[in-house]
This record gives structure tokens, C-alpha cells and sequence, in this order.
């Protein structure tokens, strides 16, 4: 069990710091012109995240972000649990979903931006198509792969479908589900950045590309590494509890 | 074709035939969607007029050349990594959560520090496809049987001929899903970039006309880039598929 806590935990302390020595190492070989070293990186973004234009920006992507990941998830497992439940409805499907999984969506954010105008809904738009199609298939997928019997026994004892969703298919199905969520996620937050760093007004991505055309190194470094570092977090937290459920079954 | 295809085939025109519909009778105006007709004849009109053709060799040869680092790159770091035990471990969580990590986020920071041209965009796209590779080719590695590397040590074969000659062939149908992987990234990685800044290439193309509200121009691209990668994405998952089936292992 104690190796269980410090193997991983060593890994990833030991990425982390090597991380670091990679970073100031080319820090020194390009200079002051393009990179900023970790310590002033880490003494700007304190500064930056205390003062009052950082809020707002934050505050509209953490809302774009958050409306975006409630209609992937629920559009995504909706979709994904009607077709797994129908596998001519999932054979039709499956090869579509997969073919737009796979090609650069950032091909349809302007048709998005003709549709819903340069706002709020066009960011949340493009990040939940971005987490829709992976929370489906893997959605259909875990619930296709359900075991016969326990759905049989759920008709024998006469529940109604809705119950016999909630009750069996659910539960049974969680741990690849749950995989499925955690890729939606972090497909949700690439999406609604790159749609904040297209084209708009406000928020963590229009502030990176701002800082392009003001040629503020300081807050590019400063931002991407935040973004980079609670994607990371974020992503390696759901990893955990993901490898933990599926233990449980 | 099976009936799944065939009702796949009729949704896929019904919704096209919708689309149209809806665009001719005036529910979506003109300046939001064009007809899908006359998206395929303005498409038509732009490959024969051959003024996208800089913009489509530079965007495919960008991919090519991401395509290209992140193949010689991954496959190398796969075989390195796989040498030693210590680095794989550590390197593990950055592999499990890497495609967690918005790599646009990266772009400003390479325009900085390479300049606005082709550089940044190769980078983002081969940075998109190199972890892929590096964990299909780790995947294959471990699956090449002991049996093997034992005749090559009889046979005194070097490390770098082992490689060659046996590990690398063996994990071949594993090397080519990254392929597979790395050939979608690195065109997302390519059109993205572009989108987001850049002086050329199919995607600024898109954000020029999007900007200049030339919808003729826009969409016809937009079904291009689209056919281009799905096309690409069949191909090679076909190609996949026969050698799979060759190994015996799908």
C-alpha cells in the first residue's frame, strides 16, 4: 500500500522538478527576448492574479467553460445511452460520430460564430461539440457492453425502463463512462479556449492573444503555464478517481 | 453495403437535403449558411481557378512535415524510453494526462520565440502528434516476444540492428495506430494554428473570408478541409485495418 501512495507521487514530483530545470536551462539559452524564468513567471502571475482585470476574464471563462461541460455531459451521455442501447442505432451511428471526432473542428467555429453571433453562446457551442463525441462513444460503447444478464434480470423483475437505466445499466457501466467524462473534460476546456482565442472579447484565451500584439511575455508565460498547469491538475485528479472506480468493480 | 450503411448513407443526403431546404425557402438567411448546392459549385469554381492552390500546398506540406517530426521523434524517444524502466515512470503521468493540455495555449509562446512563419505551426503539430506515437510505440515494444531478443543477442546483433531488423518490425501494426493518431493530430495541430494566427495555408484562408463575411468562399473551404481529412482518416484506417488483419490480430 505505501508503495502504491509514494510511486506514483514520486513520478510525479520528479516530472515536475524536471520540468523546471528543463524550463530555466532554456530560459538561459534564449534569454529575456522570448522566455521568462520559472521564479519570475510565478512573481508576475502572483501580482497579476491579485489585480482587479484578471477577475472578469476568468470569471467568462470559467462560465463558458462550466455551461459547456453541462451540455456535453448531458447531450453526451443522452446521445450515448441511446444508441448503446440500440445497436442498429449504434451501427448507423458509430462511424459518423468517430469521423467527426477526428477531424479539426476549429473548421466549424465560424459557421458557429455566423449562427450564434460573437458572444458567450458560440464559445460554449464549440467547446461542448468538442466534448460531446467522446462522452458519446464511450458512453455507447460502455453500455453495449454490458452484461445480458443483468438487463435480463432487470425484465424479469418487470422495472421500468427509466429504473432499469438508473439502477443497472448506470452502475454497471460507470468506470467507462466516467473514462469517457474525463476525456470530455479536458476536450471541453481545449475547445472553449481556442474558441476564446479565434475570436473574442473577453476572457483567458482573448487574453493570451492580446498579449501577442502587446508582446507581454510576461503574461503569455504567465497564462499558458496556468492554463497548462489546471488542465494537468485537473486531468491527473479525474485519472485517480477513474482508476480507483475502476478497482471497485 | 450492409443495411447500417445504407441508412447511414440515406440520414447522412436527408440532412443535406434538409440543409438545402431550409436554405432555399429562407429559415436560414444567406448571410448565416449557403445553400449546400452552392457550396459544391463554388468549391468547384475555386480548385479550377487554382487560387487556393498555394494555400492547399502549404497547409498539406506543414501536416507532412509535423507528421514527419513527430514520427522520427516518437518512434526514437519510444525506443529510448523503453530502455530505461525509471524514466518511464516518470515520464508516465505526463503521458496520461498530456492530451489533457490545451497545446494551443502553447502557440503565443512559439510565435515569440520562432517568429510568425512556418516554424510554430510544424511545432504545434508535431507536438500534438509526438506523445501518440511515443505510447503506441511503448505499447508495441512491450508486446514484441522475449523469444526474439533472445536470437538476436545469439545472433550478436548491435542495439541499433536489433532495432531495426527485429523490436521495430515487430511492433510495426502498433508504431502505425500512432501513425494513424499522429497524421489527425498534426493537421488539427496545422489548420488550428493557422486559424488562430498566421500569414497563409487553408486555415487562414477560412479566417480571412470568415472576416471579410465572404461566405462563398468561406464554406466551400470549410467542406474542403473536412473531405481532405476525412478522406485521409479512411485511407489509413483501411490500411490499418489489412495489415491488422495480416498480423492476425484484429
Amino acid at each position: 500500500m505505501s508503495r502504491f501512495i509514494t510511486g506514483p507521487f514520486r513520478n510525479a514530483l520528479t516530472l515536475l522538478v524536471g520540468l523546471l530545470v528543463l524550463w530555466q536551462a532554456l530560459y538561459w539559452v534564449v534569454g529575456d527576448v522570448a522566455l521568462r524564468s520559472p521564479l519570475q513567471t510565478a512573481a508576475f502571475m502572483g501580482r497579476f492574479m491579485t489585480s482587479p482585470q484578471f477577475l472578469p476574464h476568468l470569471a467568462e471563462t470559467g462560465r463558458a467553460f462550466g455551461l459547456a461541460l453541462v451540455l456535453a455531459v448531458a447531450i453526451g451521455l443522452s446521445i450515448g445511452f441511446s444508441l448503446g442501447l440500440n445497436r442498429f442505432m449504434s451501427d448507423v451511428f458509430e462511424p459518423v460520430l468517430v469521423a467527426v471526432y477526428s477531424i479539426p473542428k476549429i473548421t466549424l467555429y465560424p459557421i458557429l460564430l455566423l449562427a450564434f453571433g460573437l458572444g458567450i453562446s458560440a464559445k460554449v457551442a464549440f467547446g461542448a461539440i468538442h466534448g460531446i463525441i467522446p462522452i458519446a462513444l464511450f458512453t455507447m460503447a460502455a453500455v453495449r457492453s454490458v452484461r445480458k444478464v443483468y438487463l435480463k434480470t432487470g425484465r424479469v423483475l418487470r422495472l421500468p425502463p427509466t429504473e432499469a437505466i438508473l439502477r443497472i445499466v448506470l452502475p454497471a457501466a460507470m468506470p467507462e463512462i466516467f473514462a469517457g467524462l474525463r476525456i470530455g473534460f479536458s476536450l471541453t476546456l481545449i475547445g472553449t479556449l481556442l474558441g476564446e482565442m479565434f475570436a473574442s472579447q473577453r476572457g483567458l484565451g482573448f487574453l493570451l492573444m492580446n498579449a501577442i500584439g502587446l508582446h507581454n511575455v510576461d503574461l503569455i508565460m504567465g497564462l499558458t503555464v496556468l492554463l497548462a498547469g489546471f488542465a494537468g491538475v485537473a486531468s491527473a485528479v479525474l485519472l485517480s478517481l477513474n482508476k480507483r472506480l475502476q478497482a471497485r468493480t | 453495403m450492409t443495411r447500417a450503411a445504407t441508412w447511414r448513407t440515406l440520414l447522412l443526403l436527408g440532412a443535406v437535403a434538409a440543409l438545402e431546404a431550409l436554405c432555399l425557402a429562407g429559415v436560414i438567411d444567406r448571410i448565416t449558411m449557403q445553400p449546400p448546392h452552392k457550396i459544391l459549385i463554388d468549391l468547384w469554381r475555386l480548385l479550377a481557378s487554382g487560387s487556393l492552390n498555394r494555400a492547399i500546398a502549404k497547409t498539406l506540406g506543414n501536416a507532412a512535415a509535423a507528421f514527419a517530426v513527430a514520427m522520427a521523434l516518437g518512434v526514437a524517444s519510444g525506443l529510448v524510453i523503453h530502455r530505461f524502466r525509471r524514466l518511464r515512470d516518470t515520464l508516465d503521468p505526463l503521458f496520461a494526462t498530456y492530451y489533457a493540455i490545451p497545446v494551443f495555449a502553447f502557440y503565443p509562446l512559439l510565435i515569440v520565440l520562432f517568429g510568425l512563419g512556418d516554424a510554430p505551426q510544424i511545432f504545434i503539430g508535431a507536438m500534438l502528434g509526438v506523445v501518440a506515437v511515443i505510447v503506441n510505440t511503448l505499447n508495441g515494444l512491450d508486446r514484441v516476444p522475449r523469444v526474439l531478443l533472445k536470437t538476436a543477442r545469439v545472433n550478436r546483433l548491435s542495439p541499433l540492428q536489433t532495432a531495426l531488423q527485429v523490436t521495430l518490425p515487430c511492433a510495426a501494426p502498433f508504431i502505425l495506430t500512432g501513425a494513424k493518431l499522429a497524421v489527425a493530430y498534426s493537421l488539427i495541430g496545422i489548420i488550428g494554428a493557422e486559424f488562430i494566427m498566421s500569414n497563409g495555408g487553408m486555415g487562414y484562408e477560412i479566417s480571412f473570408a470568415y472576416t471579410n463575411f465572404d461566405n462563398a468562399t468561406m464554406y466551400p473551404l470549410i467542406v474542403l478541409i473536412l473531405l481532405v481529412s476525412i478522406t485521409i482518416n479512411i485511407v489509413i484506417a483501411r490500411w490499418e485495418k489489412r495489415i491488422l488483419a495480416r498480423r492476425g490480430l484484429a
